[in-house]
C-alpha cells in the first residue's frame, strides 16, 4: 500500500526504498499522516519543525531548575511566586502552552508535595517540557492519589512518618509546579549552581532535590 | 464518561517503572506526533476539551494498549474524520483524494512560535460572584455525566473543603461537548484521602472543580 505512493512522490531510488523496508508501522502511519496533512495545506512544514525544535532545545526542565534555584535565593521572588506564579515565571521568560495557570506549592519537613493528573497527562510545559512516559502511564495515574508513599518508594524516596503529603490532581488548565525544599550546605551558592540540584522529579514531587555532596564528587 | 482514561484509585496496572535517563522521544514518528498534535490544534476547527474528549472516547481497548501519543494520533485522526478534513483512504494512503476544508488558521514558523508563548488561557471574566469562598465545606457531587467532564470518579459524593478560589474558567463539561465555553467559578477542593479511600490513608488529595461539581454541606 505505501509502495503504490513512492511512484507519485518520485521516491522510487534505492536507498529510499531501503529505509522504507526498514520503518515500522507507526513510522509510516505518521509519515503518511504527515505529508497528507502538508498537501491539504493545515499545517506549514516549517511551523512543525519549530514545535519539535522548541521541546527539544528551548522548553524542558532545566527551565523549571532555574525559576527554583531563583526561588531559594531571592526572598522577593519567593513572595511574587505565591501571590502570582504565572506573572513571576514570566519574568524568567518562561510562559505559554500548557502552564498559562501557574501555582507553586511548597515543600517543608511537615508537607511534601505531588502532582499527578488522573484523568490525562496536564503538566506545566513552560517549566518543565514534556513529560516522561511514567507520568502520562497507567500506574501512576491510578495510584499516586490513592497510595502515594508507596508511589514514592518506586522512586526511591522515603519521606518521614511526620511528614503529610498533599497530592495535587491537575485534570485541567491549573498547572502546579512543586518547589522541593533547598538543601542543607548550599548557603551561599550561585543561582547556577542550585539549579544544578534540582531535578526534573524533584518539581513534580516524585524526588528530592540532590545532595549537594554528591554534586561535587 | 465512566470511561478508561478516569483512572484514580485504580489497583490494577502495577508499579511505577521511571526510566533511566529517558529519552524526550523514544521514536522519530513521536517527534512528529507532538508537532502534528500540537500543530492541528492550532488550525482553530477544535478546542482543548474537545481535544481531550476525542481522546477519552476511544474503544476502551485501543486506549490502554495505545501510548499517549498512539492516544494522541488517534483522537487527531478522529477529530480531522468529524470534520470531514480527512478520509479513511487518505489516511491509508497518505495521498489526497478529496480537496481540502477551510481552516481558520495555519500559522507560519514565527505565528507557531508567537501561539506556543502565548498558550491559550482558559480564564474569563467573572459574571457572578463566586458561590463558595477559601473554607467553606462542600461535597463534590454524585454525577455521573454521559459526556465529557473533569470531575473524576474517585471524588464524587465526597466531602472537602475549599482550598483556593482560582476566578472564572472555560467549563470543560460545556465546552468538551460543543456548548461553547460557559465559564465557571474554578476551585481547588482539599479532600481527606481517609475520605477517599479509607482509614489507613493519611494524605490529602487536592482536585480542581468547576461550582457545578459542588454543593454545600
Amino acid at each position: 500500500m505505501a509502495h503504490d505512493n513512492h511512484d507519485d512522490h518520485g521516491h522510487e531510488h534505492g536507498h529510499d526504498h531501503g529505509e522504507m523496508s526498514h520503518l515500522d508501522a507507526m513510522e509510516v502511519r505518521v509519515r503518511a499522516l504527515q505529508s497528507l496533512l502538508v498537501e491539504k495545506g493545515y499545517v506549514d512544514p516549517k511551523a512543525l519543525d519549530l514545535i519539535v525544535e522548541t521541546y527539544e532545545t528551548r522548553i524542558g526542565p532545566r527551565n523549571g531548575a532555574q525559576v527554583v534555584a531563583r526561588a531559594w535565593s531571592d526572598e522577593a521572588f519567593m513572595a511574587r511566586l505565591r501571590e502570582d506564579a504565572t506573572a513571576a515565571i514570566g519574568e524568567l521568560g518562561f510562559s505559554g502552552r500548557q502552564g498559562e495557570h501557574m501555582h507553586i506549592v511548597e515543600n517543608s519537613p511537615d508537607t511534601h508535595n505531588m502532582v499527578v493528573c488522573t484523568l490525562c497527562s496536564c503538566y506545566p510545559w513552560p517549566v518543565l517540557g514534556l513529560p516522561p512516559v511514567w507520568y502520562k502511564s497507567a500506574p501512576y495515574r491510578s495510584r499516586a492519589v490513592s497510595e502515594p508513599r508507596a508511589v514514592l518508594g518506586e522512586f526511591g524516596v522515603e519521606l518521614p512518618s511526620t511528614t503529610r503529603i498533599r497530592v495535587w490532581d491537575s485534570t485541567a488548565e491549573l498547572r502546579y509546579l512543586v518547589i522541593p525544599m533547598r538543601p542543607a550546605g548550599t548557603e551561599g551558592w550561585s543561582e547556577e549552581k542550585l539549579a544544578r540540584l534540582v531535578t526534573r522529579d524533584s518539581m513534580i514531587g516524585t524526588g528530592l532535590a540532590l545532595d549537594p555532596a554528591g554534586l561535587d564528587a | 464518561m465512566n470511561g478508561p482514561h478516569d483512572m484514580g484509585g485504580m489497583q490494577c496496572y502495577g508499579p511505577v517503572n521511571p526510566e533511566i535517563d529517558e529519552p524526550l522521544f523514544h521514536a522519530d514518528w513521536e517527534r512528529a506526533a507532538l508537532a502534528l498534535t500540537v500543530g492541528m490544534g492550532f488550525a482553530g476547527m477544535w478546542n482543548i476539551d474537545l481535544s481531550r474528549s476525542a481522546r477519552e472516547t476511544l474503544p476502551p481497548v485501543r486506549y490502554l494498549s495505545s501510548s499517549y501519543y498512539q492516544i494522541w494520533l488517534a483522537a487527531l485522526e478522529k477529530l480531522m474524520l468529524e470534520r470531514g478534513m480527512v478520509t479513511t483512504g487518505e489516511l491509508e494512503s497518505g495521498v489526497m483524494q478529496v480537496p481540502p476544508v477551510a481552516v481558520k488558521r495555519v500559522p507560519d514558523a514565527a505565528q507557531m512560535q508567537a501561539a506556543l508563548m502565548a498558550g491559550g488561557p482558559s480564564e474569563r471574566v467573572a459574571g457572578s460572584p463566586a458561590r463558595f469562598d477559601k473554607g467553606d465545606k462542600v461535597q463534590a457531587k454524585n454525577i455521573h455525566p454521559q459526556g465529557h467532564t473533569r470531575l473524576p470518579r474517585y471524588v464524587r459524593g465526597k466531602p472537602g473543603v475549599i482550598e483556593q478560589v482560582n476566578g472564572v474558567h472555560v467549563y470543560p463539561d460545556s465546552n468538551g461537548n460543543g456548548g461553547g465555553e460557559d465559564p465557571q467559578w474554578l476551585y481547588t477542593v482539599r479532600f481527606e484521602a481517609r475520605d477517599l479511600f479509607g482509614e489507613t490513608a493519611d494524605h490529602v488529595v487536592l482536585v480542581d472543580c468547576w461550582e457545578p461539581y459542588l454543593e454545600a454541606r
